[in-house]
C-alpha cells in the first residue's frame, strides 16, 4: 500500500472514532441528564420523574428528625410558593435556611423526596476568586 | 492616603501597558530602541503592580477598613495569615492578583529572551500587555471591581472572612491556580508572535517551554490543593465531584499536557505545528474561560458566583482571542505545513499523537458536560444537567487508555523502532503487568472492577517500563564514565534534567491514578447514627462511639466525638472528628441562639495509611440545644428588662445597660459584662449536650489506597520541578545566541540523545546506525546554511 493511502485510511479512522464519541456523548447525554427545575415549576411535576430542584431553604424551615431532614425550598427569587422537602444522607457543612441548593430527587404527593447524597450547597462567601472543589 | 496612591498606581499601570504594547510594535521592524523600552515599560509596570499589591496588603495587615475591600473580607479578629491571603477572597482582589502575576512572568519572559528572537520578541510583548492592560483596565473602568475604593466613613470594624475558607490550603489554592492560569499566557503570547512573524521553527517553544511546563505545575498543584481541602474539610469524604469550576481548571491543565507533549513532536521532527498552534490558543483560551466561569452565574455550581459586571468582558476577550488566532493560524497554513511525516506508528512521536488526542478528547467531554446544561436548554429549552456517573462513564476508559500509552511512549524511541528492538524493551515491563495481573485476580477482588483492574495492571506496565528507563540510562552512563550505579543514576537524570524529570511526572501521575481507581472503586461507605456507648462494624473495624465533646468560646460551639476503632491484629485507635458553629462575624455581639445561624465546618477524624484511611465525620444532634438556646435568649431578654426575681448576676448587667444607655463611656463595660454573661449561658449550654447523651450521625469511610493519590501528586511535581530546574551551562550563558546556533546546539542534543538510547540498548545497532546518519545529515544542513549565511554577510563587514 502506499503511504499517501495509508495515511488516508489513518485519518478516515480517526475521524470516524471522533464521530462516533461525539455521537455517543450527544445521545448520552441527552439521556442521562436530569432537568433543573425550581420549586413553583415542581408544584405541579409529573411523578416518577427524577429532577434537580435548585432552589433557596426557607429560613427557620429545617426541622430534623431521626430520618433525616424535613426543610421547605422555595424559588431562588424568594417568590411563589415553597416546597416540603425530605432529605436523608450527609449534608453539606454550609446548609442552613437562606441558602441554595441543589437537590436530585422526585415529587411524592406534594412532597420532593431527595436522593441521599445528592444535596450540594453553594459555598455562601463572596469568595469569587477561582476557588475550586 | 492609599486609595489615592494605589489608584494613581494602578491607572499608570494601565498606561504604561498601553505604552509598552505601542512601543514593541513601533520596534517590530527590528528598531533596538523601542523594543528596549518596551521590554523596560514591561518591567515598570511590574514595579507599579506591585505597589498596589504592598499597598492592598499593609491595608490588611493594619486593618485600614476606610478601604472597601478590606471592610469586606477581613476583621480586627481575622488572623494574621489569613489577613494577608484576603486579598484574593474578593473580586477586585483577585483580578489585582492575576494583573499582578502576568506583570512577573512577562517580566521574566522578556529578561529571559532579551538577547533572543528579535523578530517575535515585539509581537509576543504586544499580546502580553494587550492582555495586562486589559485586566488593569478592567479594574478601572469595568464597574465596582475597582480595589482602592474607599468607604466613608470608614467602619470600625469587617465582615472577616468566612470560616470555611480558613483553611490553609484554601489560601494557597487560589493563587497556585491563578498562577497556571496566567503562565499560560507567555507560550501563547509568543505562538502568536511566531505565526505573525512565521518564525514557525521550534524556537518560540524553546523560549516558553518552561513557562507551559511552570503553568502546569501550578495547575497542577491547585487542583491537589483543592482535592486535598474538599477531603480534609468538607465533611463529604470526597476530593472530585465533577463541578463547573473543578472542570474550569482541569481543562486547560489536560489541554496544557498535551501541548507538552506535542511539542516535542515539533521541536525534534518539525512535525505538529498546526496542531501546537491550536492546542496552545485552546489552552489559553480555557484558562480565560476557567477564569470567567467563577465570576459568572451561567453555571449551577456549589462555588458561589458573584453577581458581577465583569463575566460579559472576560467573554469579549475570549472571543477576542479565539477568532483572531483562528484567522492568523488559517492565514499562515501554508508556512505551518511540515515536510515531514510519522515514519512509522512504532515511534514515540506516533504514540504521543495518539496520547495528544486522548487527552483532547478527555477534555471535549469534560467541556460537554460542564456546558450541557446550556447546550440543552438551547435545544429543548431546559437547563438539564450531567451528574458524576456520566462523567465518569467516559473519563474513566479515556484515562485508562492514556495510562496505557504513557506505559509505552517513553519506551519508544523517536521516528521508528524495530521489532527486534521493541521486543528487548516490552519484554519486562509485558511479564511484570501479566505476573500483576494474574496476582490481583488470585489474591484480591479487584476483578469486581475490571476497570480498575485494567488501570492497575496498565500502571503497572508503565511503572516498570519507566523504572527500566532509569536502570538502563543509569547502566549506559556507567559504562561510558564509570562510577557507581547510584552516581550514575545521579548523573544521568541531572544531565537529561527534561526526560528524566519528565518520567518521574509519569511515575507521579500512574500513582495517582492507581489512588484514584482504588479508592472510587473499593471504597466502604457508610452513614450511622450512633448513642454514646453504642458501636458499628464497617469493613471489619469495630467503631464504638465511646464520649461526646464539647467546648465553647466567644466565636464558635465546636461539637466532637471520642471513636474508639478496633481491628483485629491493630492496634486500637481514637478519633476524634469535630463540628463548629461558628457565630455570624462582624454583626457585634449577638444572641446566644446567633451560634447556630453562621457558618459550620468540619474537622474530620482521620487515620490515613498507606494501605487505606479511616476517614470520620460526625454530625451532631444539636435540635435540643439549640432549643435551649432559643430559651435562654428569652430568659436574657426578661432579665436585661429587669424583670423580677432574676438572678443578682442579671440584675447586675441590667443596671450597667441602663447606665450605659445614659453615659456611653460605660458602654464597654457594659458589653463586656454581657459577653461574660453570655459566655457562662454557652457553657451551661455546652454542658447540657454532654449530659444529653444524644444520638450522632458519623459517616464512616473506608478508602484504600487513597493516601498513594496524594504521594502521587507530590511525585508528579517533584517530577516537574526537575524538569523546570535550568542546566547550569544556560544559566551562565549572557552572550547573544544566533537562532542557527541554537538549532544547531538542540540537533546535537539530539544526536546524543540517540546515542544514550543506543547505549541504553533501546535502539537496536541497525536502527541507531541509521538514525544517527539521518541527524548527522541534518546537522551538517544546519551547519551549511550557517557557514551560507556567514559568506553573503561577509561583504558588508
Amino acid at each position: 500500500m502506499d503511504p499517501q493511502r495509508k495515511r488516508k485510511i489513518r485519518l478516515v479512522v480517526a475521524l470516524s472514532v471522533a464521530v462516533l464519541l461525539a455521537a455517543a456523548l450527544v445521545y448520552t447525554s441527552f439521556s442521562a441528564s436530569t432537568e433543573a427545575k425550581e420549586p413553583s415549576q415542581l408544584l405541579s411535576a409529573a411523578p416518577g420523574t427524577t429532577y434537580d430542584m435548585t432552589g433557596k431553604v426557607v429560613k427557620g424551615s429545617v426541622r430534623r428528625d431521626d430520618g433525616g431532614l424535613r426543610f421547605r425550598v422555595s424559588d431562588r427569587d424568594g417568590r411563589g410558593g415553597s416546597l416540603p422537602v425530605t432529605y436523608s444522607g450527609t449534608v453539606p457543612d454550609p446548609f442552613r435556611g437562606g441558602r441554595e441548593i441543589v437537590l436530585t430527587g422526585q415529587v411524592e404527593r406534594g412532597v420532593f423526596v431527595g436522593e441521599p447524597d445528592t444535596l450540594v450547597t453553594k459555598c455562601p462567601s463572596k469568595f469569587t476568586a477561582a476557588n475550586d472543589s | 492616603m492609599t486609595a489615592d496612591v494605589g489608584s494613581v498606581a494602578l491607572a499608570l499601570a494601565f498606561l504604561t501597558a498601553v505604552f509598552a504594547a505601542v512601543a514593541a510594535l513601533i520596534g517590530r521592524n527590528g528598531d533596538r530602541r523601542w523594543i528596549d523600552i518596551s521590554r523596560r515599560a514591561v518591567y515598570g509596570l511590574c514595579a507599579l503592580i506591585t505597589l498596589c499589591v504592598v499597598l492592598i496588603e499593609v491595608a490588611f495587615a493594619g486593618d485600614d477598613f476606610s478601604l472597601n475591600i478590606v471592610q469586606q473580607h477581613s476583621s480586627i479578629e481575622t488572623p494574621a495569615f489569613y489577613k494577608l491571603a484576603a486579598m484574593w477572597s474578593s473580586q477586585e482582589g483577585s483580578l489585582l492578583l492575576w494583573a499582578w502575576v502576568l506583570s512577573i512572568a512577562s517580566s521574566a519572559a522578556l529578561y529571559a529572551t532579551r538577547n533572543r528572537l528579535r523578530e517575535l520578541v515585539p509581537y509576543a510583548t504586544a499580546v502580553m500587555m494587550g492582555v495586562a492592560a486589559f485586566f488593569t483596565g478592567l479594574m478601572l473602568f469595568g464597574g465596582g471591581v475597582d480595589p482602592f475604593a474607599t468607604l466613608s466613613p470608614a467602619p470600625a470594624d469587617g465582615i472577616g472572612l468566612t470560616p470555611l475558607l480558613q483553611h490553609p490550603s484554601m489560601m494557597i489554592h487560589p493563587p497556585m491556580l491563578y498562577s497556571g492560569y496566567v503562565a499560560l499566557t507567555i507560550p501563547f503570547a509568543f505562538a502568536i508572535g511566531a505565526l505573525v512573524t512565521r518564525k514557525l521553527d521550534a524556537e518560540w517553544i524553546r523560549a516558553t517551554r518552561r513557562f507551559a511546563l511552570i503553568a502546569w505545575a501550578f495547575l497542577g498543584l491547585g487542583l491537589l490543593l483543592g482535592a486535598r481541602w474538599s477531603y480534609t474539610e468538607l465533611g463529604w469524604g470526597g476530593y472530585w465531584a465533577w463541578d463547573p469550576v473543578e472542570n474550569a481548571a482541569l481543562m486547560p491543565w489536560l489541554m496544557a499536557t498535551a501541548f507538552l507533549h506535542s511539542i516535542m513532536v515539533q521541536e525534534k521532527r518539525g512535525m505538529l505545528k498546526v496542531w501546537n498552534a491550536c492546542l496552545i490558543v485552546g489552552t489559553f483560551s480555557l484558562a480565560l474561560l476557567g477564569t470567567f466561569l467563577v465570576r459568572s452565574g451561567v453555571l449551577q455550581s456549589i462555588h458561589a458566583f458573584g453577581d458581577s459586571t465583569v463575566g460579559p468582558y472576560i467573554l469579549g476577550l475570549i472571543a477576542v482571542v479565539l477568532i483572531g488566532s483562528t484567522a492568523l493560524i488559517v492565514s499562515r497554513l501554508d508556512d505551518l505545513r511540515s515536510q515531514k511525516r510519522i515514519d512509522s506508528l512504532a515511534s514515540r512521536e506516533a504514540v504521543f499523537l495518539v496520547n495528544n488526542l486522548l487527552l483532547v478528547a478527555l477534555c471535549a467531554v469534560i467541556f460537554w458536560g460542564t456546558f450541557f446544561p446550556l447546550i440543552s436548554e438551547l435545544f429543548t429549552g431546559q437547563k438539564s444537567s450531567l451528574a458524576a456517573p456520566w462523567f465518569d462513564r467516559y473519563t474513566t476508559p479515556l484515562a485508562i487508555l492514556l495510562v496505557l500509552f504513557t506505559g509505552i511512549g517513553p519506551l519508544l524511541a523517536w521516528r521508528r523502532v524495530s521489532w527486534s528492538s521493541a521486543r528487548r524493551i516490552f519484554r519486562v515491563p509485558l511479564l511484570v503487568a501479566a505476573a500483576v495481573a494474574l496476582a490481583l485476580a488470585v489474591f484480591t477482588d479487584a476483578l469486581q472492577s475490571p476497570w480498575a483492574f485494567a488501570l492497575f495492571v496498565f500502571a503497572a506496565f508503565a511503572l516498570t517500563g519507566l523504572t527500566q528507563e532509569f536502570w538502563q540510562g543509569a547502566r549506559a552512563r556507567r559504562s561510558l564514565a564509570g562510577g557507581s550505579t547510584a552516581a550514575a543514576l545521579v548523573a544521568v537524570v541531572s544531565r537529561n534534567r527534561r526526560r528524566y524529570g519528565g518520567y518521574i511526572v509519569h511515575a507521579g501521575v500512574a500513582v495517582l491514578l492507581i489512588g484514584i481507581a482504588a479508592s472510587s472503586s473499593f471504597q466502604t461507605n457508610r452513614d450511622e447514627t450512633l448513642r454514646p456507648g453504642e458501636s458499628a462494624k464497617v469493613d471489619g473495624r469495630l467503631i464504638s462511639y465511646e464520649r461526646p465533646t464539647v467546648s465553647v468560646d466567644e466565636k464558635a460551639f465546636t461539637f466532637g466525638a471520642v471513636l474508639r476503632v478496633k481491628q483485629d491484629g491493630r492496634e486500637p485507635l481514637t478519633l476524634r472528628p469535630t463540628r463548629r458553629f461558628f457565630r455570624p462575624t462582624g454583626t457585634g455581639i449577638g444572641t446566644i441562639g446567633s451560634y447556630f445561624d453562621g457558618e459550620a465546618t468540619s474537622e474530620v477524624g482521620l487515620k490515613a495509611g498507606l494501605g487505606s484511611d479511616l476517614w470520620t465525620a460526625v454530625q451532631p444532634d444539636i435540635s435540643s440545644v439549640q432549643r435551649r438556646a432559643r430559651a435562654a435568649d428569652r430568659g436574657f431578654r426578661r432579665c436585661v428588662g429587669g424583670a423580677p426575681g432574676v438572678p443578682a448576676e442579671c440584675q447586675a448587667v441590667s443596671r450597667m445597660m441602663r447606665a450605659a444607655a445614659v453615659n456611653p463611656s460605660l458602654r464597654p463595660i457594659a458589653l463586656a459584662q454581657i459577653t461574660t454573661l453570655q459566655g457562662a449561658i454557652a457553657e451551661r449550654l455546652a454542658r447540657s449536650y454532654l449530659d444529653d447523651r444524644g444520638p450522632a450521625t458519623f459517616r464512616v469511610i473506608v478508602d484504600p489506597l487513597v493516601t498513594w493519590m496524594w504521594i502521587g501528586g507530590l511525585i508528579a511535581l517533584a517530577g516537574a520541578l526537575i524538569a523546570i530546574w535550568p542546566p547550569r551551562r544556560t544559566r551562565r550563558q549572557p552572550v547573544l545566541v544566533g537562532e542557527s546556533e541554537a538549532r544547531k546546539e538542540a540537533k546535537y542534543r539530539e544526536i546524543r540523545d540517540a546515542e544514550l538510547d543506543h547505549a541504553a540498548g533501546k535502539l537496536s545497532d541497525e536502527d541507531f546506525a541509521l538514525l544517527d546518519a539521518e541527524l548527522r545529515s541534518e546537522a551538517l544542513e544546519i551547519l551549511d546554511s550557517q557557514n551560507g549565511a556567514k559568506r553573503e554577510k561577509a561583504p558588508q563587514v
